[in-house]
């Protein structure tokens, strides 16, 4: 008895061994892509034909000579051959700085920590609402698969894909705040209020249409794939077999559906990520919403190329770290892949 | 009985496949005549300026309003639509070539290149689309030919792994060995086996591409980092829009935004329902 006893918490052990090695091999591989992204990021922004010192001077560049620019050159750097530079800008985004912004005129990283928190709570938000919605709608197709409930979801679904996000939030701002007045018209906080005097209601007041257009946007995906998981599902043999004791209705969604469902449904969540920062951008720019989003959209119209290369870095840490956990969940579920990690699902 | 009257009403009501797929391609291409035949006729004289009708509702004379310019709102819809589809349509296309290529170097060059190829397709899915968008059109300095680049290097990534793994499993079917083992040229199997299998995909994709790349050129521009503010995008008409919304002047958003929905949708039904076609794993759900 012991001796079985033994023999199982070995193999669980080394099932968790492989886990974690698995686990490490993958944090490394996102971070070597990382540090890909962040070179080709810097050598794009190396090609650009835009001029670092104009786009810092602006306007006043009549008023600066010859030897006042190669001055500001060698004082950042300019001067310097490329390898040289990429190091000097990798090492200091090691310690954290990643420059000073030109539009703001404050570092790159406090920038993006001042606006970190409001594009989290936006997305966290939307992320949670479109996940929830999504799969209930998706649950209720496969349920109803072929009926006329399923082809109107599936349809709402479809067209909702096709949909620009920022089209859909023009219309929620013309409906919800123009016409009936129910939300403001933009801004993250109250105009004309002093910072210290927002409260905590005003910040989700403002947050309420942007977050909702968003969640809209990323309902599609959710709710189509649930509904193919639980298709596939419902036509195994263990429902089969479940329906064959008696099971069903609700009973049996509880037990066997939303077990196998949600889980996938989990990871192309935390995989969506990218589609969620984008929708994002797009979300804050309609609605002036002060985040990340609307950093990235000023950055590059305005040329602001250490916030735009501290955003690129930023947003691709964020998918990262989405595409980590889905990654974690999936292997921390399936046993084929945790013991062979090269199997694609 | 009962089985049988309701398999055949069953069918009465649903369109089969083909049909489906029959009626998709008409109306996509009756769309495509019909804009392209639109922004013909219209030409530039449509987009004239004319103030003493400006800001009128949806009529029968404009059928999607005027704007604050006077500019009858339908035939900049047509003309941004053109624009987009045609944005949309190259962009579709360049990444197909794209992922062509990088799928079939992926499964044909050796395990080398595979990695590569698989390394570059993780690096581009990991930074957001639109953020990518925004940097390269940075980084061409704007207009048109940055937004074609930016949506070519954005969009390969979801198709090259679908060409990848049909070529590596039509390379290591049987039939292929088969094939070998009688003699066949590297090109006759190619010809024989590998193109009927990839050509439907590859033209599936595209079509599946088309509503990202349209989408992606539309959201773009309307950050303002695309075209110049002359040529009517779509996307630039919509966001000239917002400053009008708040005083009342719905139409200047919702038409264009919807002629461009259903455009998107008529290609992504098309796609959808010859995927559904070809491949017996999307035909059952």
């Amino acid at each position: 008895m012991s001796g079985l006893h033994e023999t199982v918490t070995a193999q669980v052990k080394g099932q968790w061994r492989g886990w974690i090695r698995f686990a490490g091999g993958r944090v490394l591989r996102l971070l070597l892509l990382l540090a890909f992204v962040c070179f080709v990021t810097f050598l794009l922004a190396d090609l650009s034909p835009i001029d670092p010192i104009q786009a810092y001077i602006g306007a006043d560049m009549m008023r600066v000579g010859p030897e006042q620019r190669a001055e500001i050159g060698a004082y950042w750097g300019l001067d310097q051959p490329f390898a040289e530079r990429l190091l000097r800008w990798a090492g200091n985004l090691l310690q954290g700085d990643m420059g000073t912004s030109m539009i703001y005129r404050e570092p790159v990283s406090d920038v993006i920590a001042d606006r970190f928190a409001s594009s989290a709570a936006l997305m966290a938000t939307s992320w949670l609402l479109s996940g929830i919605i999504g799969f209930a709608l998706g649950s209720i197709a496969a349920i109803r698969q072929g009926g006329i409930t399923d082809r109107f979801i599936q349809s709402v679904c479809y067209t909702i894909a096709s949909t620009p996000a920022f089209w859909i939030a023009l219309l929620a701002m013309t409906i919800f705040a123009v016409w009936l007045g129910w939300f403001p018209v933009g801004l993250g906080v109250p105009a004309g209020v002093l910072a210290g005097d927002v409260t905590l209601l005003d910040r989700l007041y403002h947050m309420a249409l942007p977050a909702l257009t968003l969640s809209v946007a990323g309902i599609a995906p959710v709710a189509l794939h649930t509904r193919a998981k639980l298709i596939e599902v419902y036509d195994s043999d263990y429902v089969l077999f479940a329906r064959a004791r008696g099971e069903r209705g609700w009973k049996l969604f509880l037990r066997h559906g939303l077990r196998n469902a949600a889980l996938p449904a989990l990871m192309l969540q935390f995989a969506s990520f990218s589609e969620l920062f984008g929708g994002a951008v797009l979300a804050e720019q309609v609605f002036s919403y002060p985040g990340l989003g609307q950093a990235t959209v000023e950055a590059g119209l305005r040329g602001d190329v250490p916030l735009l290369l501290g955003l690129v870095i930023c947003s691709s840490l964020f998918v990262f770290t989405g595409n980590l956990l889905a990654d974690s969940i999936h292997s921390a579920i399936d046993p084929k892949r945790r013991l062979h990690p090269e199997v694609k699902s | 009985m009962s089985a049988a009257r309701s398999l055949t009403r069953g069918r009465g009501r649903r369109l089969t496949g083909r049909t489906r797929l029959l009626i998709s391609a008409a109306t996509t291409g009756l769309l495509l005549v019909g804009i392209i035949l639109c922004s013909l006729f219209i030409g530039e004289q449509g987009l004239s300026v004319k103030l003493e009708l400006r800001d009128l509702p949806p009529s029968l004379q404009h059928l999607f309003g005027t704007d604050w310019l006077g500019r009858d709102m339908f035939s900049r819809t047509v003309q941004g639509l053109t624009l987009s589809v045609a944005v949309g349509l190259a962009g579709a296309a360049g990444s197909t070539v794209i992922a062509m290529m990088m799928g079939l170097a992926a499964a044909f060059l050796g395990r080398k290149v595979d990695r590569v190829v698989t390394w570059l397709i993780d690096a581009t899915l990991s930074v957001p689309h639109l953020v990518m968008l925004i940097l390269i059109a940075f980084v061409s300095g704007g207009g048109i030919q940055g937004i074609m680049i930016g949506i070519v290097f954005t969009h390969w990534p979801s198709l090259a792994r679908v060409i990848r793994a049909e070529a590596l499993s039509v390379v290591t079917a049987d039939y292929v060995a088969v094939s070998r083992g009688f003699g066949r040229t590297r090109w006759w199997i190619m010809r024989h086996h590998l193109a009927p299998h990839l050509l439907p995909q590859l033209f599936i994709g595209f079509l599946l591409l088309f509503p990202h790349a349209v989408l992606h050129e539309a959201a773009i521009t309307f950050l303002g980092l695309g075209f110049s503010p002359h040529q009517p995008a779509i996307g630039i008409i919509l966001s000239e829009s917002m400053r009008y919304l708040s005083s009342g002047m719905w139409w200047l958003a919702v038409f264009p935004g919807l002629a461009l929905l259903v455009t998107v949708r008529a290609f992504d039904m098309l796609g959808h329902s010859l995927q559904r076609l070809i491949d017996p794993k999307h035909s059952r759900t």
